[in-house]
């Protein structure tokens, strides 16, 4: 008689619409001018990282402050792919999730000998010797950087079909399939996010959330929970850092381990949005991007600002807007909550 | 002859470290609680120094000593007005509004003083020299690494031998039981770190003198700090100069084989300490 559902009407409500809003973005291009394109491949690969840093720190309790490591290793991985292998960028993408991987490996045996607070700036201390090792590699260019050599951003595999179909230049194909990548992998993230959550692991997340001994005796291997929420967050970053520098083609350790792009920012996005939502990140980047918008000719004063915000909403509002919003009527877009449904118990207890 | 003049080097260099790490030690002692914008406050007290020298006409000396009442109010308003409602169970809150400090206080700083690098000017003491025979140690060093001595005897003399020192202590290990004695955890908390933030005053005064610096580089001295503190084994402020020096001499060792391997030596150290003893070298308290 009794059920659990996860089912919510404002949730069938966005069954219906995603898949109508991803078309609707696939189909952007062929109206939209170059300059909202790359607006959007920003937007899109902030939300990505907003989601993976959401993952670990708003449900899998892992405060990494040393995301820009897996960043920044899964877009040197794919420089290398084309640069020493030649091969093509976009087949090049996928060894940056490898490498983020394999380097999430050692970091998650270091780190995770860390308590809570310690473990944040243990995770920032190797994304620092992994920026230092890498800047050793005399191959890509050290610590200047290099670019990815013209014959391979000319041959980017789809940019001819694209360039013959919305009738644009080379560099403006190239955004398109950058734009197009950056969509299928927020989809990909947000949905595997949310298939997460809504599985046996993500009940054994929320338990390990609401309280790590409670879960422990009904049988949750913590340990285990935490090494695979790393891993995958790891993979995931790895691949959104190898796209978003196919889009830039040129790489520095400085620009691909900023500690502030990579991690900051991106953990200001979760927090003003709503920390342990799915909701939050997406309303937590498009707050970030009105605010970059608006800040863009006072130089630092818009980081100041950011984290000023940032502060103020952990201080007053700890769930974030979203936060805000849901407990004002309940909205859960992403339902992931299990629910028992069943007739109402008439008086008594 | 050289390599023991690089380890002389590398443990006076030590010192510093440990002045950067008491603060953050002392807070974590106290209440749990790690300020991500530690290293940035130490930046901002560096250029409180340095105001009080070119604006005021003040020597280095008595310019930290009038920075000194200003950080501590700084800092027990830090705590009274913003950390104090973040502490909890959770320890989400009080490192991400850390961290958004540490973004926000970096470029404020950059904005008000730009990313030119300053130093506190000494005088003739900047380069002068002690020769000790076997070894020739500059004088600022020397003095760094005597502060650093003489910081620890003196929070640990506050410690464990004043009425203020046993309130932290009681508070650190039971804050409910203490409260139940009549101690403030809050007015406990805001005053630890307002004496943390006298810490961080020293620790930028010679930060200053010694080389050059800018806005950016404080996150660099957080993770120093943190490394010390880590090496050192949580709850001992000896262990933090232990931790010190090792960080020291790796670096100084590092940079001696080749300039770039520098910082990459002082994590590979504090890497090394953290696979051979997960809890420090010379831990004491538990978590």
């Amino acid at each position: 008689m009794y059920r659990m559902t996860t089912h919510t009407r404002a949730g069938a409500v966005t069954a219906i619409s995603a898949p109508i809003f991803i078309v609707a973005a696939l189909a952007l291009p062929a109206v939209a001018s170059r300059g909202v394109v790359q607006d959007l491949f920003f937007i899109l690969t902030m939300l990505t990282l907003a989601q993976i840093w959401n993952l670990l720190a708003g449900y899998g309790g892992l405060v990494s402050v040393g995301q820009q490591a897996f960043v920044g290793i899964g877009a040197y991985a794919m420089f290398a792919g084309v640069i020493l292998l030649g091969w093509n960028p976009v087949l090049a993408i996928p060894l940056g999730g490898l490498a983020a991987l394999v380097l999430a490996v050692p970091t998650a045996f270091f780190a995770f000998r860390l308590q809570g607070a310690y473990f944040a700036i243990g995770t920032w201390v190797i994304a620092e010797v992994t920026r230092l090792l890498v800047a050793q590699w005399k191959a890509l260019g050290g610590g200047t950087g290099t670019s990815l050599p013209r014959e391979a951003t000319s041959s980017i595999l789809g940019t001819d079909a694209i360039r013959t179909l919305f009738g644009l230049r080379e560099a403006a194909a190239r955004d398109v399939l950058a734009y197009w990548l950056a969509l299928a992998l927020v989809v990909a993230v947000t949905g595997g996010i949310y298939w997460l959550l809504r599985s046996r692991l993500g009940l054994a997340l929320a338990a390990v959330r609401d309280n790590v001994d409670a879960a422990q005796s009904v049988g949750v291997d913590t340990g285990r929970l935490r090494w695979a929420v790393f891993l995958i967050a790891a993979a995931a970053t790895g691949l959104t850092g190898a796209l978003v520098f196919l889009q830039t083609a040129r790489i520095s350790p400085g620009a691909a381990f900023a500690v502030t792009d990579w991690t900051a920012n991106v953990i200001f996005i979760v927090v003003i949005g709503g920390i342990g939502t799915i909701e939050g990140p997406i309303l937590g980047v498009l707050v970030f991007f009105a605010l970059r918008s608006a800040l863009a000719d006072y130089g630092s004063w818009y980081l100041m600002t950011l984290g000023l915000i940032a502060v103020v909403v952990m201080l007053f509002a700890p769930k974030g807007l979203w936060g805000l919003i849901a407990s004002r009527n309940g909205l859960h877009l992403f339902p992931a909550r299990r629910r028992l449904t069943g007739p109402k118990i008439e008086g008594g207890i | 002859m050289i390599w023991l003049d690089i380890l002389v080097q590398g443990i006076l260099l030590g010192g510093l470290y440990a002045l950067f790490a008491a603060g953050l030690s002392l807070v974590f002692g106290i209440m749990r609680l790690v300020n991500l914008a530690h290293g940035d406050l130490i930046i901002l007290a560096a250029y409180l120094v340095l105001m009080g020298v070119t604006l005021l006409g003040l020597s280095p000396w008595i310019a930290a000593l009038v920075a000194v009442p200003v950080m501590f109010a700084l800092g027990w308003l830090l705590q009274a007005a913003v950390l104090n409602r973040v502490l909890g169970k959770d320890i989400l809150p009080p490192l991400l509004v850390t961290f958004g400090l540490s973004v926000a206080l970096q470029n404020g700083l950059l904005e008000v003083f730009s990313a030119d690098s300053r130093r506190i000017p000494v005088g003739a003491l900047e380069g002068a020299s002690l020769d000790l025979g076997l070894v020739t140690v500059g004088i600022m060093p020397l003095m760094t690494f005597a502060s650093a001595i003489v910081m620890i005897i003196g929070l640990n003399g506050l410690f464990y031998h004043t009425a203020l020192g046993r309130a932290f202590r009681a508070t650190s290990d039971d804050a409910v039981t203490a409260g139940l004695m009549g101690i403030e955890p809050k007015r406990i908390f805001a005053i630890a770190t307002g004496i943390a933030m006298v810490v961080v005053t020293l620790a930028a005064l010679y930060l200053g003198m010694r080389a050059n610096f800018d806005p950016s580089i404080g996150p660099a001295r957080l993770i120093y700090a943190f490394e010390a503190v880590i090496i050192g084994g949580l709850g001992s402020l000896w262990g933090t100069l232990a931790g010190g020096i090792i960080i020291g001499v790796a670096q100084t060792f590092g940079a001696a084989l080749n300039p770039e391997w520098q910082i990459l030596a002082g994590h590979i150290a504090f890497l090394a300490v953290m696979l051979l003893k997960p809890r420090g070298l010379f831990p004491r308290a538990v978590d």
